[in-house]
C-alpha cells in the first residue's frame, strides 16, 4: 500500500513538474505523504463533519474531513425538488416571509450552537442575506426546523453569531435602511432617515425555539461581520462596520475614504438592563416565524407584528466604537476572549484589541470623540498591538488551541499563521486562489479542536478540469499539526462556500435520528397502516391517504379524479428501518417529487389538467421489486360522473 | 432430495451475504457468532435472537390480541394477509402451527440476523425476494402480535 502511494505520488509529482501550465505547481507543497493523511479507507469514517455554507445556492453542505467527501446538501433557504423541500405542502410554510413565498436566498454563515463556549452538537444556525432571515438546523436530523425573518434589516450579513451558551443569535443588517412608518423617502436622505439594526434572537435552551427579544437601533452605515465575546468578554458583542462615510452610491470609492472605520462593541447585558427597565419601544413591523413540527411532520408560518427597539444613540452605555483601519471585514475574538482581531480589507496592518484595555478606556472615558452621540474609544488605548505587513486584503481569522491565529488574505491569496500574544508572523501558505473564509475545527470556540485549517476559495481558475464558463468552487485542506502548514487536499464544493464550521464526528454521529416512529406520527392525514389508506373527496379537493412499503403503494389504482381537482397525495412511509425512504412522483406534476423518510407523511399537491391515465411511482430505489412499485390515477373530464374508486391488489371494476 | 436441500440452503446463504453489503463478510460472521450458532444448533427451530423461551397460556389474553391487531394493521398488514395468500410476505394463516413461538418473535424482532443466518428465514427470502424490513417492534409488541396470530389461527 505504502509503496503504491509512493509511486503514485512520484508519478504525480513528475507530471506536475513537467507541466508548465500551473502557476506555482503545488508539487512542492503536497509532499510528505499528503495522500495518506486524507485517505479514509472504504467503509471507514471521517474524523470531522464540515458544515459549509452554499452561498447563492441557499443550502448547507456537509462534508467529511479529512477526505473532503460530500455527505449531504441540506436545503435551508432554497427549494429542493430532489426531496420536495419547499414543494411539499408540509414544507412550503418554511419559506414564507412578509413578502410571501421566497424560494431562494443567499446563505453565508453557519454557526454551531455552543454551551460554555464549546461546541455542543445540537443546532446549526444560518443566515439569509437577501431577504433577511435566520434558520435553525437540527443536527440530529440534518433538517431545517425553524426560520425567523428579521424586520428593519436589509442584507442580513453580520449574522448569525452566537453567545457562549447560545443565549442569543445576533443578526446585524448590512445595508442601513429607513425604519419606522414612512419608508418612502429619497435615497439622498440617507444620513437623516437610514438606520442600522442589530437583532438579538433569544434561543430557548431546551427546544432551540427562536424569538426576537429586542433590536438595537444603531447609526446608519454598513454592518459587516460579528463575534460574541467569551470568557472575560462574555456579555459583549463586536461588529465590524464600514461606510462610516454614510455613502449611498459608488461605495467602492465613496465608502473607502476614511482612514478608519469602526468595530462596534456592544454590551448586551446593559441592553438587557434597559429592556428590563422598560426602555424599549414597541414598533409595528411584519415578519414571519416558521416552525417545523417533527410530530405532525408539518411546518407552520406565523406573521408577527411587533418588535421592541432599544435606540443606542439615546441609551448610553450599550455601544462604544473602536476605530479600525480601512473598512474592516472580519472581527474575530480569540479563544481566551481577551483579544479582538480587526481585519481592514484595505489596510496594510491588522490591529488586535485587548478587551481588558478597552474596559479600562471606557472606565477612564479615554475617548477621542463621538459619532452620533456614541463614544469613540482612543485607538491606542484599546490596542493590544498590530500585526505588521501580514499580507494583502485580510478577511477572516480563526484560532487553534495553542495561541495561534490563522488569517485569510484575499488579495495576496494566502493563509498567514501568527501568534496572538506576540503578533509575530510564523508561517504562510498560498491558496489556489483568492481565499475568502477559512475554518479551523472549533476555531470560533473556547476550545478549538485544531488539526486542520480549510480554505474556501473564491476562484479556482486552472485547478480542476474546466466545465465551461462556470468553473467549480473549491476548498483546500491544510494540516496545522506541525510548525509549518501543509497543503493536503483540494476538494470541490457546491454553491459558493462562504463561512464553514467543523465539529468532531463523535459529537454527532451517535445522535443521528434513524427513523420517525410511526406510532408518534401526528400528521392530520397520516395512514398508520394500509387499512387507513383511502381516498376522500371534499368538493374539488381530493385527499389520497397513501401508504408506501417495500414494494407497493396503497392505493395503487385510483379512479374518479376530475380535471380541476386539487389532488393531495398524503404519502405515509410505513417502513421503520433506517435508510429506507420511499419517493413519490406523478406524471405532469408542476411542483416536484416527495422523498418520505421512514414513519413520515408528506404531501404532494397535484392539479390534473387533462383527462387520461397518469402513472405514479416510487422514485427512491428501495428493493428488488422497486420497479414494480407503481400505480395509475385515472382523470375524467370536469363534471364527469366516474365514481371515486381506489384499490390495491384487486382490479377496480372495468368499463366505468 | 436431502442433498438438494442442503445445496439450496448453502446457495441461499451465499446469495443473502452477497446482497447485504453492510454486513461483515461471511467467514468473519460465522466465527464471531459461534455462540449463537451453538444455541441455534441446540434448537434451530426457535430461530436466532433475544427470545429464548415463550410460555403460552390458554385462554388467550384478549388485551394482547387487541394490541397485537393494532400493531399488525400499522406495521405488518401492508405485506402479510391473514389468510394463506402470499403478497409481499407469506400469509399468516396457520403460522403458529408451522413455527415455534420463539422463531416467530425472533423473526419479528431480529430480522436482519435471521435473514443472514437462519436457514428457514433464508428460504422465505428466496421465495419472496424482498427482505423483511425491521419494523422497530419491541419484544413485548412481538408477543402481542403472536397472541393475535394465535387468535387468527382459531385459538380461543
Amino acid at each position: 500500500m505504502k509503496k503504491y502511494n509512493f509511486y503514485f505520488m512520484l508519478a504525480a509529482a513528475a507530471v506536475m513538474l513537467s507541466g508548465g501550465c500551473k502557476p506555482q505547481g503545488p508539487a512542492g507543497v503536497t509532499t510528505g505523504g499528503a495522500a495518506s493523511k486524507v485517505y479514509v479507507a472504504p467503509g471507514q469514517y471521517d474524523e470531522f463533519y464540515n458544515f459549509v455554507s452554499g452561498g447563492f445556492n441557499g443550502q448547507l453542505a456537509v462534508y467529511g474531513l479529512p477526505s473532503g467527501r460530500l455527505f449531504r446538501n441540506i436545503p435551508v433557504f432554497s427549494v429542493n425538488p430532489e426531496n420536495g423541500y419547499g414543494y411539499s405542502e408540509e414544507t412550503k410554510p418554511m419559506l414564507n416571509t412578509s413578502h410571501g413565498f421566497v424560494p431562494w436566498d443567499d446563505f453565508h454563515h453557519p454557526a454551531l450552537s455552543t454551551t460554555n463556549g464549546e461546541h455542543d452538537g445540537r443546532w446549526a444556525f444560518g443566515n439569509a442575506n437577501n431577504t433577511p432571515r435566520v434558520a435553525r438546523i437540527d443536527l440530529s436530523t440534518f433538517r431545517t426546523v425553524e426560520i425567523i425573518e428579521l424586520p428593519n434589516s436589509g442584507g442580513n450579513h453580520s449574522s448569525p453569531f452566537i453567545t457562549e451558551n447560545t443565549e442569543y443569535v445576533v443578526a446585524g443588517t448590512r445595508f442601513s435602511v429607513p425604519v419606522g412608518e414612512n419608508r418612502d423617502v429619497p435615497i439622498s436622505s440617507y444620513k437623516e432617515n437610514f438606520k442600522g439594526t442589530i437583532s438579538f434572537i433569544k434561543v430557548d435552551p431546551q427546544t432551540g425555539r427562536m424569538n426576537i427579544a429586542f433590536q438595537l437601533r444603531t447609526p446608519g452605515f454598513n454592518y459587516d461581520l460579528s463575534r460574541a465575546g467569551k470568557g472575560p468578554s462574555h456579555g459583549w458583542f463586536f461588529f465590524s462596520c464600514y461606510n462610516t462615510e454614510q455613502a449611498y452610491t459608488l461605495l467602492e470609492v465613496n465608502a473607502s475614504r476614511n482612514d478608519k472605520d469602526f468595530i462596534m462593541a456592544v454590551n448586551w447585558k446593559k441592553a438587557e438592563e434597559y429592556l428590563a427597565a422598560g426602555k424599549g419601544k414597541t414598533e409595528k413591523v411584519r415578519y414571519a416565524h416558521n416552525v417545523y413540527d417533527e410530530k405532525t411532520h408539518s411546518a407552520s408560518s406565523t406573521i408577527l407584528e411587533e418588535v421592541t427597539v432599544l435606540d443606542v444613540m439615546e441609551l448610553p452605555g450599550i455601544v462604544y466604537f473602536l476605530p479600525c483601519p480601512k473598512s474592516p471585514h472580519g472581527c474575530d475574538v480569540d479563544p481566551t476572549g481577551e483579544y479582538i482581531v480587526g481585519s481592514g480589507k484595505l489596510a496594510a496592518l491588522m490591529p488586535v484589541f485587548s478587551f481588558t484595555k478597552m474596559q479600562q478606556a471606557i472606565a477612564n472615558k479615554d475617548f477621542e470623540g463621538e459619532f452620533q452621540g456614541i463614544p469613540v474609544i482612543k485607538y491606542e488605548s484599546a490596542l493590544h498591538g498590530e500585526v505588521q505587513k501580514p499580507g494583502l486584503g485580510p478577511l477572516h481569522t480563526e484560532f487553534d488551541a495553542n495561541g495561534n491565529a490563522y488569517t485569510s488574505f484575499f488579495v495576496s491569496s494566502e493563509i498567514v499563521k501568527w501568534n496572538v500574544k506576540t503578533l509575530q508572523v510564523l508561517d504562510r501558505v498560498p491558496t489556489y486562489y483568492s481565499i475568502g473564509h477559512l475554518c479551523v475545527p472549533g476555531g470560533p470556540t473556547k476550545k478549538p479542536h485544531g488539526k486542520y485549517v480549510i480554505a474556501y476559495n473564491k476562484i479556482t481558475k486552472d485547478r480542476y478540469l474546466p466545465t465551461g464558463p462556470e468553473l467549480c468552487q473549491s476548498a483546500q485542506l491544510y494540516s496545522i499539526d506541525g510548525d509549518k502548514m501543509q497543503l493536503l487536499l483540494d476538494f470541490p464544493t457546491i454553491g459558493e462556500p462562504h463561512y464553514a464550521e467543523a465539529i468532531p464526528a463523535g459529537m454527532l454521529k451517535d445522535k443521528s435520528v434513524k427513523i420517525y416512529p410511526i406510532e408518534e406520527n401526528q400528521h392530520p392525514y397520516v395512514a398508520k397502516g394500509e387499512k387507513m389508506a383511502r381516498v376522500e373527496r371534499k368538493g374539488n379537493d381530493v385527499h389520497v391517504y397513501m401508504t408506501a412499503i417495500r414494494s407497493h403503494l396503497t392505493p395503487d389504482n385510483i379512479e374518479g379524479l376530475r380535471v380541476g381537482d386539487n389532488v393531495y397525495f398524503h404519502v405515509t412511509n410505513l417502513e421503520q428501518d433506517w435508510d429506507v425512504p420511499h419517493g413519490f412522483a406523478i406524471k405532469g406534476a408542476l411542483n416536484a417529487e416527495l422523498l418520505i423518510m421512514p414513519g413520515e407523511t408528506q404531501t404532494l399537491l397535484w392539479k390534473p389538467q387533462k383527462a387520461g391515465i397518469y402513472p405514479f411511482y416510487c422514485t427512491d430505489f428501495c428493493s428488488a421489486l422497486h420497479q414494480e412499485m407503481q400505480g395509475y390515477a385515472r382523470v375524467s373530464p370536469a363534471g364527469s360522473g366516474t365514481p371515486l374508486k381506489f384499490s390495491t391488489g384487486e382490479p377496480a371494476a372495468a368499463n366505468q | 432430495m436431502k442433498h438438494l436441500l442442503k445445496i439450496t440452503v448453502a446457495a441461499s446463504v451465499v446469495w443473502v451475504v452477497s446482497c447485504s453489503p453492510e454486513k461483515p463478510r461471511f467467514e468473519e460472521n460465522s466465527k464471531k457468532n459461534t455462540s449463537s450458532a451453538v444455541e441455534s444448533v441446540a434448537d434451530p427451530t426457535k430461530g436466532i435472537g433475544p427470545v429464548k423461551h415463550v410460555t403460552l397460556s390458554t385462554p388467550l389474553d384478549q388485551e394482547r390480541v387487541k394490541r397485537g391487531k393494532d400493531i399488525y394493521e400499522m406495521k405488518c398488514e401492508a405485506c402479510h394477509r391473514l389468510d394463506d395468500q402470499r403478497v409481499v410476505g407469506p400469509g399468516w394463516k396457520d403460522i403458529t402451527k408451522r413455527r415455534k413461538p420463539e422463531w416467530i418473535m425472533n423473526m419479528i424482532t431480529n430480522v436482519d440476523v435471521m435473514l443472514d443466518q437462519d436457514p428457514e428465514a433464508q428460504k422465505l427470502l428466496e421465495l419472496c425476494l424482498t427482505r423483511m424490513p425491521n419494523q422497530n417492534v419491541s419484544v413485548g409488541d412481538a408477543r402481542d402480535i403472536l397472541e393475535f396470530m394465535r387468535r387468527n389461527d382459531g385459538e380461543q
